[in-house]
């Protein structure tokens, strides 16, 4: 495994606690992963290239972690001066002294899009040299009020890659936490920041990362009689943004491919409504079901074996499997109610979904095969969307009674929890932690205002993300490798 | 007037190959009036034929002799009320004075359900009126369905009449 973080296990459920607590004098604190990757497209990690400082030994055994209560949120201050470079270079990727501003910016604003952390503002943050770095000034910077600190700096090497050293500091305590060092081609150069503030918060919170990861989603615009859609992708940020199709047909409900290099989604193209593989790297389509029926809301098993899909014959909707390759479907439901949407456990072994069998829509878990489908949702309203978060410990909905919301339950159906509360929030997907849900909010009226949000598991940091049209349908990779 | 003598004898001319079982020779086809981008228009007035003439076994002539090209759903239901079995009836006469024409039948739903969802509805709509008309002796095989879900409302607001229009199956001659 590439990216080996000194962090805990990421808990079921949301408890998490704030400010200090005592652990055993002794414990391993400091640390960090040596494993160095190869390949194009992986960010190599190595240990940090600059002289070694021994950490400071823990005071009084105490440890600074993030802790959110639920609904109750004092987010962390923390410091993230400018990364400074040993020498100005112009790469690829522009200066390395304004790419170095540019880090702690995507690293400051990964941390506080969480919920988790404010970021000292940026007139408080004083000029780091790259000595400083792994020398800070902490007086200066409990001045601040920060508890963490992160610094770093970026350097070109002669190939032509880039080098980010990323460290962060416990101010009171005055030791060092962690240090990370990435070297990426300078294409990847926002990668570098988002690896950093993936060190950074899952040290500091002991959830699992997620901010390395992108989002394919269908971007809208037009009037909403005939709205124009186009498949998009960017990171989770919204940076790095393109469209994949031209809107001449309406596409909807991309999903990535586990390995991240493509993308199933459904197309209207040829005014035959049916499920294509989108190849990223090729901008190559492939049709997936030969077959003149409805064939729509595509995704893929855990594995990548599988495509799930929902198919309508002499109108009915039943639940699909396929060869990722292409084949013969393989039936998995035979209700004559509506069964659609479907979403994996982490394990590939159960699958959630939405039927109607009841009278309404309502969630079901089945194993993958088919078999023991068993309805999980009794709440008032009915619910829909079903996904599996990637620990497996819960499943987001929305939830349909009178308003659209989005909600999570465990797998059991039990602990209904709803965490957003609007006129129309569908189709949520979760971050690859199992921490952050994306979802599409739309406005009532007749202007069609649709746009991506994400909450966290607290019901807190609700946002919009921010993207060139409106945007519908998103739906969140995993973490890239 | 010369237009009303050219309608009369196209009208003749019908008739006649009707009754005689051959497909008339001289009418011109039916205009192409599907999008590039193939999404359905709302279809407004009279796309019709070579100088303004209504073309005989086209869409616009559907349109207006038939009592409506839609029939209208309850919210999430899909069943054929008394109001659509009369558009349907007059849709089915039509189609069996014009046997040779195709059609689709496009299913679609308010806004107020979830993407996937709306799509299976928009379908068991669509395959309503279809198996009404094959119940009335349209054969099956001149009969597609399409489902747009919520994708293509024709009235944009977010009431309840709004929705109440949008919750339809429209019926469109191909050809």
């Amino acid at each position: 495994m590439p990216f080996s973080l000194l962090s805990t296990p990421a808990k079921a459920g949301v408890q998490y606690r704030r400010g200090r607590k005592r652990i055993p004098a002794g414990a391993g604190m400091a640390g960090f992963a040596a494993a160095l990757l190869l390949g194009s497209s992986a960010v190599a990690q190595q240990a940090a290239p600059v002289p070694q400082q021994p950490p400071a030994a823990p005071q009084q055994g105490e440890e600074l972690v993030v802790d959110v209560t639920g609904g109750v949120s004092a987010p962390m201050p923390i410091a993230i001066p400018a990364m400074p470079t040993p020498a100005i270079v112009d790469t690829a990727a522009g200066p390395t002294d304004a790419r170095g501003r540019d880090l702690s910016e995507i690293i400051a604003n990964d941390l506080r899009n969480s919920g988790l952390f404010t970021p000292v503002p940026p007139a408080q943050l004083r000029t780091v040299s790259v000595p400083e770095v792994t020398a800070p000034a902490f007086d200066y910077w409990s001045g601040t009020g920060a508890q963490a600190l992160v610094q770093g700096y970026l350097r070109a090497n002669a190939d032509g890659t880039l080098t980010v050293g990323c460290y962060l500091y416990d101010v009171s305590a005055r030791t060092e936490l962690t240090r990370q060092g990435f070297v990426v081609a300078p294409r990847d150069w926002r990668r570098a920041a988002h690896k950093c503030a993936d060190t950074i918060y899952a040290r500091l919170t002991g959830e699992g990362p997620y901010f390395d990861s992108r989002v394919v989603y269908i971007a809208e615009s037009g009037p909403k009689g005939r709205r124009v859609k186009q498949l998009a992708i960017m990171d989770q940020d919204g940076a790095e943004h393109r469209f994949l199709t031209n809107g001449q047909s309406i596409v909807l409900t991309p999903r990535f491919a586990p390995n991240q290099q493509s993308i199933v989604y459904m197309s209207y193209v040829g005014d035959r409504p049916a499920i294509y593989v989108y190849d990223i790297g090729s901008g190559r389509q492939r049709l997936v079901v030969q077959n003149a029926n409805l064939t729509f809301a595509p995704r893929f098993s855990p594995d990548g074996r599988y495509i799930l899909f929902s198919m309508a014959v002499g109108g009915n909707t039943d639940l699909y499997r396929v060869a990722a390759g292409g084949g013969t479907p393989q039936r998995l439901t035979t209700s004559p109610g509506i069964d659609t949407g479907g979403s994996y456990s982490p394990d590939g072994s159960r699958i959630v979904f939405e039927s109607d069998r009841s009278g309404g829509q309502q969630l079901y878990v089945m194993n993958a095969d088919g078999s023991n489908q068993q309805r999980i949702s009794f709440g008032g309203g009915r619910y829909a969307t079903p996904a599996w978060s990637p620990r497996g410990d819960l499943i987001a909905f929305t939830r349909l009674s009178g308003n659209f919301r989005i909600g999570v339950m465990s797998p059991s159906g039990g602990g209904e929890r709803l965490l957003t509360d609007s006129w129309k929030d569908e189709g949520p997907s979760w971050s690859p932690n199992g921490r952050v849900l994306f979802f599409n909010r739309e406005a009532r009226g007749s202007n069609a205002k649709a746009d991506l949000w994400t909450v966290d598991l607290t019901g807190s940091a609700t946002r919009r993300v921010p993207t060139p049209r409106d945007g519908s349908d998103p739906a969140w990779g995993p973490l890239r490798p | 007037m010369a237009k009303t003598h050219l309608l009369l004898a196209a009208t003749a001319l019908l008739a006649a190959s009707a009754c005689s079982k051959k497909r008339p020779e001289t009418l011109p086809p039916a205009p192409l009036t599907g999008p590039v981008d193939q999404v359905p228009a709302d279809r407004g007035p009279g796309t019709g034929g070579v100088d303004g003439q209504v073309v005989p076994g086209s869409d616009a002539d559907f349109r207006r002799s038939v009592t409506s090209n839609t029939v209208n759903f309850g919210l999430d239901q899909y069943d054929i009320d008394p109001d659509a079995r009369t558009i349907l009836d007059s849709q089915a006469e039509w189609l069996s004075r014009n046997p040779n024409v195709r059609i689709t039948i496009e299913g679609h739903c308010d806004e107020r359900g979830t993407r996937e969802y709306n799509l299976a509805l928009g379908d068991r709509r669509a395959n309503a009126a279809k198996n009404y008309l094959a119940a009335r002796g349209i054969a099956a095989a001149r009969m597609s369905v399409i489902s747009y879900g919520a994708e293509r409302p024709v009235a944009l607001g977010s009431d309840e009449g709004a929705y109440a229009r949008n919750r339809r199956a429209v019926t469109v001659v191909i050809g």
